[in-house]
């Protein structure tokens, strides 16, 4: 029986191949969608990694020379022979390369290249002919040194790693180190270092917070917009499976009415689901990674974080990421279906067996109501909610609450239009257009969450991007910064740049307690530098001559924040000394308050106190040559030095990739959104018929229908992109404002791109039109036979 | 680089193939073979040979603290090479790695290091003696008057060891069979150390007095391919006497043995003779490893129980293993050293 | 007794009234019987009964000794499978399936399925050219000669027809009630056929006619 069940459902798909085509296709996008934007989530993370590499160097204790000069290899093995677990670090350009030479067997974990376990020789990495370990570009700038290259993509951009032995040989400097790394477990039994080595510092790990909190808080933006792509799937097969229930409820009827138990029915369509499921998301796990590694502009990359280590460009799709897909279609599947299962159940086996969908507007007042109570909690979770779940759950009840407010607004929308319609034509269209909301409803949610998402994410990357920027500029406003440990390097630093920087530019910190709280207080010098590049989220007038002229002091938002420092507030800094409040300024993933005099009050309240740092301004074409001197006349080692050039240009790599993949995610969503529409409009166009029918005969011509009935969708979406322009601003402040301030503590600026919106609202017209296009033309070829049987067949 | 790096680069020359225990069953390539013709000459054989391909340095001792309570110690130099040369600088092929232990009835401390060669951050000299790894030494005038220094995050010791007997060769005056292949090493002993010194543990010092034992041994392919660990026991009767006597696990199991009679007297025990078989199991680091073993050499009359002094003496190193002391009772009485080997 | 109703009883929870109180009535094998009366007199409710679509509140309605109104989903579906034929109104044909697949498809689903009486079948209502159509390639008349085939074809002891010829023109309906009377007649099953046309009703031997719930 079972068998004659399956195959009479089965029929159905045989006589309606676009709707099995519809189902497959809506499973597989979603179910794409899902694993193309894991895909590059593992990609970002990679790429955040790397980059944190770069900037955010010195997770060890270090120890180097007091002077900063490169020590020998033997002043290691006596820190080791005195118990000290130590491991030496040489480093030094290489034509164009940094290279960095280091001792595998001591070094810490999670320093070297990762991949050094996955692939190549490691007694060649040790001795013999060596192993250079750098990104395939690096490796591609490097000189030729006979020695292998391997491509590792989680070393930083422009350096190469490889075996310290080796490296003292491309560097020309035989028993040479530069600073040794700190291991963080010690034996009980150590000589201490002035006995065992003068004129060495131990400096601590620097906590190197900022660009990894950052990242951390775009990462998590990034999760949210994984998150949102898949509510959208989840609507597009909630769409497609809904529509392939209704179609076939007269025949559940029918089978029923002949003997079939209802049970066994549910069974066996439930297996049929199951079965498509299965075969959309093996369809659609391979998409994605097609999309995936169409995307990432460093398929290797991604291909290491998604598929394990084979580096050599060799594609293994994982099993857990085949699970996981097919995982993620079954249960998107069956929460889809589990609602149109349950109404089937449910069905009266007597009664009209029209499709429900097509005359659902009983039901908008109850799914009104819903939606309501879910932006309702939306807002209260805005005001009150606590926590990032509370973000994560406002997050989920925007959206949801937003996209059910859609068919209802839209009815109400159109209603009023209707109202005040003079001319019959025009009424009538409005009323239709009306008519089609509730069949569209699906599709048109669709397009609205596809919108919403793509608006709420480009917001959020592009105001990140501009804030990250805007941070970068105003925090690395110097090309060269050098970080300095006594007076004697800063007078060598001084000596050294005078004649080749233009300008010198100390940078005085001292820790101080404000208003109860621990805070950094900086001095800085009055300079075009920072006239130029700061950025104040709120500032007095002339803030920078006032603060020149030591009346007041600028603090950042953390300041403002916690302790209440408006503008004009008083701030103590001690010896009597009190100021007023000039300017905030955002301090992006500074976890503390802090507070900028100018460097004569500094010096007046911290006499004793050195720059630990020098900004310093240079020709951008003069860096690397004032970095050689520097290393060579006043002893910096390398890693004191930083090159804002490269830093920035690492950092917006890294966003340009983020943007080419975000901008093709957001197309891709629409397309998926479009293929909703048409097959909405494809599905509704045979019930349309006896709408259309009288209207033909009173006289509108087929094309003029037609033509009516391709610009019904385009207002259709137009209204929806109106609604989903609005929802996805407010999801852009959600993730910006909510979820970030509750994961990390400040809120993140939000822009607006008006430009954007607007080419991603008439994306979604194109995407509508095209949709919409077909169903149009087979009406305006609708033989008139056709029409007029709509009269003679009805009953 | 973490642990498992460590590890495979440690053992690389071997765990390519990976073959036996610790791939010490990897056919010797190039590296020079163990013969039995060759005599064994100190104090020259007691530093090290950069042509084969593992050696080692290992001490273990039995020590009472004031209250009588019983202490184990370990300290082992290996030392491993690439290839078989030896060189200056970074380049050279020799890699060295230390295991410090000390096991009290409680707890078991372990510390490892890794070196490379040719940098003077470990090595070994024969005359005066110097092995040393970081801050670790074995350290004398001669190979009969030592002292001992290791560290680790939890625990340190400070030992002086005085020979109170002499050498003892394994095996053919030193040549010792491990398998009916043929597979053989360079072994002989010193079992005869008085100790006493300092061991720094969480709890304060302890001021400690007892018995070492120092193996030496080289080889470039010890086990035959097919065997994948040993069970290895150093014997201290309270009769004078010492065993020691090794189990080595195959397809089928080899074993071989010396009894040192009080005066140094070695008399070698061919395959088969020695016997060990396991009483108890117990687990630990997730894997099962039998603590209390029968051993038994019915030619000599010997048949004791040797039970460990604390189960859990786990190396939890680049190569893991147990090794701890051990208590005999029996026939005869005493304490001793048990180490075992690819329990994975 | 094919048919055995006794004192049956059924309210809809939407109207106040009931539709039938208490209908009682026989019906032997080979036994055929038109059932008459207003729209909304209950001649469906009761069909429905029978045919074990729907269940009676109180009363008995046995099928061949079996009372239906026990019996859960699965129960009666067993019996419209293996004891009742229905023939609709709207003829509720299978759109996705050829002619053929339909005729043939309740016999399948029953395990009846016989293809030498398919064949007496369709050449007996002519549907031999139409075989390879879709319902929607067929004319009124031709969809519920197919659904009579269908419901034929098994065999069942009971057929019940439901305003079969309501949405056909007379003559199409005089030719449609005639052969499925000769079909009915040759199996020797009973049948039960519903109309509000005393024109057909005339036609058969026995007639009913409902009224306020109620036999007259």
């Amino acid at each position: 029986m079972t068998g004659v069940i399956l195959s009479a459902l089965a029929s159905h798909w045989r006589r309606s191949p676009l709707q099995l085509l519809t189902l497959l296709l809506g499973l597989a996008l979603a179910t794409a969608l899902w694993s193309g934007v894991q895909a590059i989530n593992a990609e970002a993370r990679a790429s955040y990694a790397s980059a944190a590499g770069t900037l955010g160097e010195g997770q060890f204790a270090q120890i180097m020379a007091s002077d900063g000069s490169p020590l020998p290899q033997q002043t290691y093995t006596a820190l080791r022979r005195a118990g000290w677990l130590v491991s030496p670090v040489i480093e030094g350009r290489f034509g164009p390369v940094q290279i960095v030479g280091l001792e595998p067997l001591t070094a810490p974990g999670g320093l070297g290249p990762v991949s050094v376990d996955g692939g190549g020789d490691l007694a060649a990495f040790l001795s013999g002919s060596g192993q250079i370990f750098a990104r395939a570009d690096t490796l591609a700038r490097l000189p030729d040194t006979g020695v292998p290259g391997v491509v590792a993509p989680d070393v930083a951009p422009d350096t190469a790693i490889t075996d310290i032995g080796l490296a003292q040989r491309l560097l020309d400097r035989p028993g040479q180190i530069d600073r040794m790394v700190v291991l963080p477990d010690q034996p009980v039994t150590r000589r201490p270092l002035a006995e065992v080595a003068p004129g060495l510092r131990l400096a601590a790990p620097q906590d190197g917070g900022d660009v990894a909190q950052l990242t951390d808080s775009f990462h998590l933006n990034l999760t949210a917009f994984g998150l949102l792509s898949f509510a959208v799937g989840l609507f597009i097969v909630h769409g497609a499976i809904g529509l392939a229930f209704e179609q076939r409820r007269a025949m559940v009827r029918t089978l029923r009415a002949l003997g079939a138990p209802l049970q066994r029915l549910i069974l066996v369509m439930a297996v049929e689901l199951a079965v498509l499921a299965l075969v959309a998301g093996t369809i659609g796990v391979a998409l994605g990674y097609v999309i995936a590694a169409a995307l990432l502009p460093d398929v290797a990359a991604t291909l290491r974080g998604l598929y394990g280590a084979e580096v050599s460009g060799q594609m293994t799709l994982r099993p857990t990421w085949w699970l996981s897909g097919l995982a993620i279609a079954l249960v998107g599947t069956a929460v889809a279906a589990s609602g149109a299962l349950w109404s089937l159940a449910r069905m009266p086996l007597l009664g009209g067996a029209h499709p429900r969908a097509f005359s659902m507007s009983h039901r908008h007042r109850g799914k009104s109501l819903l939606a309501l109570a879910l932006l309702l909690a939306a807002a209260a979770m805005a005001v009150w909610g606590k926590g990032l779940m509370a973000g994560f759950v406002m997050l989920g009840a925007l959206l949801i609450g937003g996209a059910l407010t859609l068919p209802p607004l839209l009815t109400l929308l159109l209603a009023s239009a209707e109202k005040r319609a003079k001319a019959p034509v025009t009424q009538w269209f409005w009323a239709d257009t009306r008519q089609q909301v509730p069949g569209l409803s699906l599709a048109l949610m669709a397009l609205m969450l596809a919108m919403a998402a793509n608006v709420g994410v480009s917001t959020m990357v592009s105001s990140f991007r501009l804030t990250f920027v805007g941070f970068l500029d105003q925090r690395l406003a110097s090309e060269l910064y050098v970080r300095v440990e006594d007076p004697a390097q800063a007078a060598a630093i001084i000596a050294a740049a005078a004649d080749h920087a233009d300008a010198v530019l100390p940078l005085l910190s001292a820790d101080l307690e404000i208003a109860g709280r621990q805070a950094e207080i900086l001095g800085v010098r009055d300079h075009a530098t920072y006239r130029d590049n700061w950025q104040f989220l709120r500032a007095s007038p002339d803030v920078w001559d006032r603060l020149a002229e030591g009346d007041g002091v600028l603090v950042n938002e953390q300041m403002y924040r916690r302790a209440g420092l408006d503008l004009g507030a008083d701030v103590a800094l001690g010896q009597g000394v009190s100021l007023p409040v000039l300017g905030i300024y955002g301090d992006y993933g500074n976890p503390a308050g802090q507070v900028i005099v100018t460097e004569d009050l500094f010096r007046s309240l911290f006499p004793d106190v050195i720059p630990q740092q020098f900004g310093l301004r240079v020709d951008p074409d003069q860096v690397t040559t004032l970095r050689d001197r520097l290393r060579d006349e006043a002893g910096v080692p390398v890693s004191a030095m930083i090159d804002q050039a490269a830093v920035k240009a690492a950092s917006l790599a890294i966003f340009e990739r983020t943007f080419t993949v975000t901008t093709a995610l957001n197309v891709l969503t629409l397309a998926i959104a479009g293929f909703a529409i048409l097959m909405s409009l494809l599905t509704l166009a045979g019930m349309r018929l006896p709408q259309l029918a009288p209207v033909w005969a009173l006289g509108l011509t087929r094309r003029r229908l037609a033509a009516l009935d391709l610009l019904r969708t385009l207002l259709l979406a137009a209204l929806t992109g109106a609604v989903a322009l609005l929802l996805g601003l407010a999801l852009a402040w959600a993730l910006l404002a909510v979820v970030n301030v509750e994961a990390f503590g400040w809120r993140l600026p939000m822009y607006l791109f008006p430009l954007d919106y607007l080419r991603l609202g008439l994306l979604a017209l194109l995407a509508a039109a095209v949709a919409a296009l077909w169903p149009a033309w087979r009406l305006s070829r609708t033989p008139p036979a056709q029409l007029l049987g709509v009269f003679r067949n009805e009953r | 680089m973490n642990a498992r790096i460590v590890a495979a680069l440690l053992l690389l020359p071997m765990a390519a193939q990976s073959q036996g225990f610790a791939g010490l069953g990897t056919e010797a390539q190039d590296f020079a073979r163990p013969v039995p013709e060759r005599a064994l000459e100190f104090p020259a054989d007691h530093g090290p040979h950069p042509d084969y391909r593992i050696e080692w340095w290992y001490l273990t001792a039995n020590m009472t603290g004031p209250d009588g309570t019983s202490y184990g110690l370990q300290w082992t130099l290996f030392r491993s090479a690439l290839a078989p040369r030896d060189g200056e600088g970074w380049e050279t092929p020799q890699l060295w790695m230390g295991h410090a232990a000390v096991t009290t009835p409680e707890a078991h401390h372990v510390a490892e290091r890794l070196a490379r060669g040719g940098v003077g951050q470990a090595g070994v000299q024969a005359d005066p003696f110097l092995a040393w790894i970081d801050n670790w030494a074995m350290e004398g005038p001669d190979f009969d008057n030592l002292r001992l220094t290791a560290s680790g995050s939890d625990f340190a010791y400070d030992v002086e060891l005085r020979a109170a007997g002499p050498l003892v060769r394994h095996g053919q005056d030193g040549y010792s069979v491990k398998s009916a292949a043929g597979q053989a090493s360079y072994y002989y002993s010193q079992p005869f150390f008085e100790l006493s010194g300092t061991l720094t543990l969480p709890a304060g010092d302890v001021p400690v007095t007892g018995a070492a034992w120092l193996d030496r041994e080289w080889s470039s392919q010890p086990l035959a391919e097919d065997q994948q660990g040993w069970d290895w026991f150093s014997l201290s009767f309270d009769s004078g006497d010492k065993l020691m006597g090794f189990v080595l696990r195959g397809s089928t199991d080899y074993t071989s043995a010396t009894l040192i009679a009080a005066d140094g007297q070695a008399t070698a025990l061919a395959d088969g003779e020695f016997a060990a078989n396991p009483l108890e199991w117990h687990n630990v680091a997730e894997r099962q490893v039998p603590t209390t073993w029968q051993v038994s050499l019915p030619a000599e009359g010997v048949d004791v129980t040797v039970t460990a002094l604390n189960p859990d003496a786990w190396m939890q190193t680049s190569v893991p293993y147990w090794e701890g002391p051990v208590t005999v009772t029996g026939s005869h009485n005493g304490v001793g050293y048990l180490e075992m080997t690819g329990y994975d | 007794m094919l048919l055995s109703l006794r004192d049956v009883i059924k309210t809809y929870p939407a109207s106040s009234a009931a539709v039938l109180r208490g209908v009682s009535l026989d019906l032997g094998r080979g036994e055929m019987l038109a059932l008459t009366g207003e729209s909304g007199s209950g001649k469906s409710t009761l069909l429905h009964l029978i045919g074990g679509l729907d269940t009676a509140d109180e009363g008995v309605v046995a099928v061949d000794g079996i009372d239906l109104t026990p019996l859960d989903d699965a129960g009666r579906a067993a019996i419209r499978r293996g004891k009742v034929g229905v023939i609709f109104q709207q003829f509720n044909l299978i759109p996705s399936l050829t002619v053929a697949a339909n005729i043939a498809f309740q016999a399948r689903l029953a395990s009846r399925h016989d293809k030498e009486r398919d064949e007496g079948l369709i050449d007996r209502l002519g549907l031999r050219e139409h075989l390879h159509k879709y319902p929607e390639q067929l004319s009124g008349g031709q969809q519920q000669r197919v659904a009579i085939a269908r419901t034929l074809a098994p065999q069942p002891d009971l057929v019940l027809a439901d305003e079969p010829t309501g949405n056909l023109d007379e003559a199409t309906a005089d030719t449609v009630l005639t052969v499925l009377q000769d079909l009915v007649a040759q199996t020797g099953a009973g049948l039960i056929l519903v109309t509000h046309s005393q024109r057909l009703a005339a036609r058969l031997p026995r007639r009913l006619h409902l009224q306020g719930g109620r036999l007259a």
